[in-house]
């Protein structure tokens, strides 16, 4: 398995009638998580984040490639 | 008066209540004059319902205000007689980019599909739309439209509504069976009856500049993300009609309305974005905050709440004045239908249930644009410029990139209207959802499927050759026309040709219609006055029809 860089964003059991609005529902819940936290929490929240969703990828290879892109554009 | 466009004065004429100090008892009467009254008083005069519209001003809107009119506005502008005198003035447009910094990240088109008689959008100058509005409501003899008429107090009653109006002739009492109330976001009608709009206002300020100069910018929308010619805030250059290009650009909460909106501060921001060679005149300027909120409900008894007056939403994504002039669209059958005595009054419950769904909807998408466009938080902030760095290169991102998702029609999937599909169905037409257009001909003569349908319930029943259709079965079709309600029956078919007598038989000239409806030999629509789907069928059966509307005027419940 390699990076996916498609939109892949979407909810079982939920029918999407526009193309935007399963990104969009994904953006809201991570801004969300991050209400009213300081920027030192948030920063812990984003940090746990990652390590959570890496796990749950598993795959070491596409999580390098993840860190490359990730890391490159800064 | 503007550089380009001068502003009609209506003539006022002493209401005959007030000369004779008389009460007038109207069916209806509409207050306020914008784009969604209007259209809702020519909705119901067409439909042969006499109308009483009140404004308390005597020209249309000052400023471009809304510009952006979206495919099914244009299509229910058609259906009331305006659409095409927008479209000629009007800027079509189909193309939308977005800019990070000095580089595009992403770039949009409203309307992949072909065959549509209008196209994803039009930029037009508010003033235009109302002008076309009022001749349009001129035509009409059953239009009482008043000038400078100001609603003063509003009495709802059990059977109807008493208003108290104020004209330069002196006061007058107008009494009417129902009013709709579309006097706008700051709606006076709403505070008198003490109705609470609930919702979020948003800590940001937009200076709007409706400049006028000749340019080579392709007929696009263009949005940036903190430009280099204005640090820090969005950016977003949309052309109108006579060459006048509409900038809107965010201030922040801090900055001062009043200043910002002198020609000295204005003109360097502009010259900044444009570059100091560029020749340009100002047209008009503007401040503006804005709120997404709306009233819990939009029906108070025989009051109905349409347009701003209702909800509101952020102005990216052009959600306020379309989605107002489609709740013209969905109230006026209904309340025909009431007045008639064809339906129950609960009927008009459903236009606040409807709206109310489709105004969530509007909010939910206008409040995620504001959050992208104007992050709260430093790290809303760095989540929002890092999809942006990422957007240029990788599709996921770009899907995230929120510049405005631009107004599209609600598909009422709940509404208690529709009857469910008994049989599955591929597409997008499902019951609730708003018809997609096809080119269809008729009698040699071309048209378009929007351009037929409308203003009555109507049965489209497709076969592969209409000369197929059984006497019996033609007969069971024709007398779907004599009914309480009566449906029209017309035949859809790919290979035209004449049907049994008394059936209209609409040629699928392009395919589109069986793509888009996902037809076979016998699927049936059942479609709304205003051009919703509100059931379908693989095979037509008079009885299921029947039962169908009954279901969608409320004259049977489920």
């Amino acid at each position: 398995m390699s990076l996916k860089l498609e939109p892949n964003f979407h909810e079982p059991g939920k029918r999407y009638v526009r193309a935007f609005t399963p990104g969009d529902d994904f953006y809201e819940s991570l801004i969300e998580t991050h209400r009213d936290l300081s920027d030192e929490q948030s920063a812990m929240v984003n940090a746990r984040l990652i390590l959570l969703l890496a796990n749950h990828v598993g795959d070491i290879a596409v999580l390098r490639e993840a860190m490359q892109i990730a890391r490159a554009g800064v | 008066m503007l550089r380009t466009y001068e502003y009609p004065k209506y003539p006022y004429r002493q209401p005959p209540e007030q000369k004779s100090g008389g009460t007038g008892r109207h069916r209806v009467v509409v207050v306020g004059a914008g784009p969604v009254g209007l259209a809702a008083a020519i909705d119901l005069a067409q439909s042969g319902v006499a109308v009483v519209l009140l404004d308390d001003d005597d020209t249309v809107s000052v400023g471009s205000r809304g510009v952006c009119y979206a495919k099914r506005t244009l299509e229910i502008l058609d259906r009331i007689g305006v659409g095409d005198a927008c479209v000629a003035k009007g800027v079509s447009w189909n193309v939308g980019r977005t800019f990070f910094r000095g580089a595009e990240v992403y770039k949009f088109k409203l309307l992949s599909q072909p065959d549509h008689k209008r196209p994803g959008m039009i930029n037009l100058q508010q003033y235009y739309l109302e002008e076309y509005e009022v001749r349009r409501a001129r035509e009409l003899a059953n239009l009482d439209l008043r000038f400078r008429n100001k609603v003063r107090a509003v009495a709802p009653r059990s059977d109807g509504v008493v208003l108290e109006v104020e004209t330069p002739d002196g006061g007058y009492t107008l009494q009417a069976d129902w009013l709709i109330v579309a006097d706008g976001a700051r709606s006076e009608i709403r505070r008198q009856l003490n109705l609470e709009v609930e919702g979020k206002v948003f800590s940001d300020r937009f200076l709007i500049a409706d400049v006028l100069m000749k340019a080579d910018y392709p007929t696009e929308r263009w949005f940036w993300f903190d430009p280099p010619f204005h640090p820090g805030q969005s950016v977003l250059l949309h052309r109108q009609a006579d060459n006048v290009w509409r900038i809107d650009f965010q201030l922040g909460w801090q900055a001062d309305p009043d200043q910002e909106k002198r020609p000295d501060r204005v003109i360097p921001r502009i010259k900044a974005m444009l570059g100091e060679d560029r020749k340009f005149e100002l047209e008009w300027v503007s401040v503006y905050t804005f709120q997404c909120r709306r009233m819990a409900d939009f029906r108070q008894g025989r009051v109905l709440f349409a347009g701003d007056a209702a909800h509101q939403v952020s102005p990216f994504g052009a959600r306020g004045a379309n989605s107002g002039i489609q709740d013209a669209d969905n109230l006026c059958w209904k309340l025909k239908l009431v007045m008639d005595g064809r339906a129950p009054d609960t009927l008009l419950d459903t236009y606040s249930e409807e709206r109310g769904f489709a105004a969530d909807e509007n909010i939910l998408n206008s409040t995620r644009s504001t959050d992208f466009m104007t992050p709260k938080s430093a790290t809303s902030l760095n989540f929002r410029n890092a999809v942006l760095g990422l957007a240029g290169d990788h599709p996921f991102a770009r899907a995230l990139v929120n510049s405005g998702r631009l107004s599209v029609p609600t598909i009422l999937t709940e509404s208690r209207l529709n009857t469910p599909d008994a049989a599955a169905f591929g597409g997008d037409m499902l019951p609730g959802a708003p018809m997609d257009d096809a080119p269809i001909e008729e009698e040699g003569e071309r048209s378009w499927l929007l351009d037929r349908v409308g203003n009555r319930f109507i049965a489209l029943i497709f076969v592969d050759d209409p000369a197929s259709v059984g006497p019996a079965q033609a007969r069971a079709m024709a007398a779907l026309a004599s009914a309480p309600i009566p449906v029209e029956a017309v035949l859809v078919s790919p290979t035209g040709g004449a049907g049994p007598p008394g059936l209209r038989v609409w040629l699928d000239r392009a395919g589109r219609f069986a793509e888009r409806y996902d037809t076979r030999a016998g699927t049936t629509y059942l479609v709304r006055p205003d051009q919703h789907v509100a059931a379908r069928w693989r095979a037509f059966d008079a009885q299921a029809i029947g039962a169908a509307l009954a279901r969608a005027t409320r004259n049977a419940e489920p």
